[in-house]
């Protein structure tokens, strides 16, 4: 009988001391006739892939983010400010997913990145969120070996797109403070997933009842130590210190 | 909402491993910490799988219940409904996930031959 576990590096694993990592088919190994042990994560066809993305991306040098936000929390504005301020020096690449139009995408244009689009709308139902082998269609269509950083879009929705690792080196959410000081009780998951919180909208703090002490309280109890930023992707305050924090990842990416 | 995507990577796995024998029961662990709602996964999953070889197979769910560890105390604690990460016993903020985040198909029960 095997043992799933998690490491804290993120990675995880079925331990089956019985038979080796031997995913086939198991009908040799029935408990009972009518019965069979299985043992199969259910992510890991998504996992595999996103390795493989996270693996093209480390030999191309190539530092890539994974930006997640509910819908109209700012994403789209503050990839156009990001563009605006580092495409003359920092070489990117944004991979946009939307569920049926090219809206984002046709905002970015003009300021030297090259965008691919992932229409999720295409999958049975339409998706709700990137996962790996979307990210990874993508990846292929962008001229890595050209560029320092990809920024990926995820589509807005503060639920699915936490479960999904696409093979990013980083996970960043932008919050907008007109979605309320207990959205990270009740999103836990995606704000225990992210390593850098943008703070949105603060220019119009003056004219909410936000109490920002309050959300701060609330973050910490689901993600002790994360690093957060105040911003205005609208005014461009604090946008220089994440475009900071971006370009020291990018001087420091692993390289192959 | 991810449920559907979730469904057909659960069928995959069945599939693979049923061979050509028919499924009746696929067992699941789920941990507390998966944002999954198993009446949206049961839904999805009797859409996704009519006229499959997998229709009229049932999802069996268990859900895990979330272990967390202190690194500074060693404590042992559950989450609360509150989903508060800070160690139950000395209020630390260094915490390790011991269990709550498994998805995995545990087992496979088949129709009589």
């Amino acid at each position: 009988m095997g043992r799933f576990h998690r490491h804290e590096d993120g990675t995880a694993h079925t331990h089956d001391e019985d038979h080796g990592h031997d995913h086939g088919d198991h009908s040799g190994y029935s408990t009972g006739s009518d019965r069979i042990d299985v043992l199969e994560r259910i992510f890991d066809e998504n996992d595999r892939v996103a390795g493989q993305n996270r693996a093209d991306l480390t030999a191309a040098g190539v530092f890539a983010i994974n930006l997640m936000s509910s819908p109209g929390a700012g994403k789209t504005t503050l990839l156009a400010e990001t563009l605006r301020r580092l495409s003359g020096r920092t070489r990117i690449g944004v991979i946009e997913g939307d569920i049926e139009t090219s809206l984002d995408a046709d905002r970015l244009q003009g300021f030297g990145a090259t965008i691919e689009l992932v229409n999720t709308g295409n999958g049975f139902g339409g998706e709700c969120h990137l996962d790996a082998p979307m990210v990874r269609s993508a990846l292929t269509r962008l001229p890595l070996a050209e560029l320092d950083l990809v920024l990926v879009e995820n589509v807005g929705n503060l639920v699915c797109p936490a479960e999904f690792d696409i093979g990013q080196q980083a996970r960043v959410m932008v919050y907008a403070v007109t979605e309320g000081e207990e959205k990270p009780l009740k999103y836990p998951v995606m704000f225990r997933a992210c390593d850098l919180v943008l703070v949105n909208k603060v220019d119009i703090l003056p004219h909410l009842d936000f109490d920002l002490a309050a959300f701060y309280a609330n973050l910490t109890r689901v993600n002790p130590g994360v690093r957060t930023l105040e911003i205005s992707a609208r005014t461009g305050a604090g946008v220089d210190e994440w475009c900071a924090w971006l370009s020291e990842r990018v001087a420091t990416r692993v390289s192959a | 909402m991810h449920e559907l995507s979730l469904c057909g990577a659960i069928a995959d796995i069945a599939a693979r491993r049923a061979g050509d024998r028919a499924v009746e029961v696929i067992h699941l662990e789920i941990g507390q910490l998966r944002q999954v709602v198993p009446d949206s996964l049961t839904f999805c999953w009797s859409m996704l799988t009519a006229s499959t070889a997998l229709d009229g197979s049932v999802l069996d769910v268990e859900r895990v219940a979330a272990r967390l560890s202190c690194r500074a105390c060693a404590a042992e604690f559950g989450l609360t409904d509150s989903f508060t990460f800070a160690c139950a016993a000395c209020g630390g903020l260094d915490v390790a996930v011991l269990a709550g985040e498994e998805f995995v198909v545990t087992a496979l029960e088949f129709a009589p031959a």
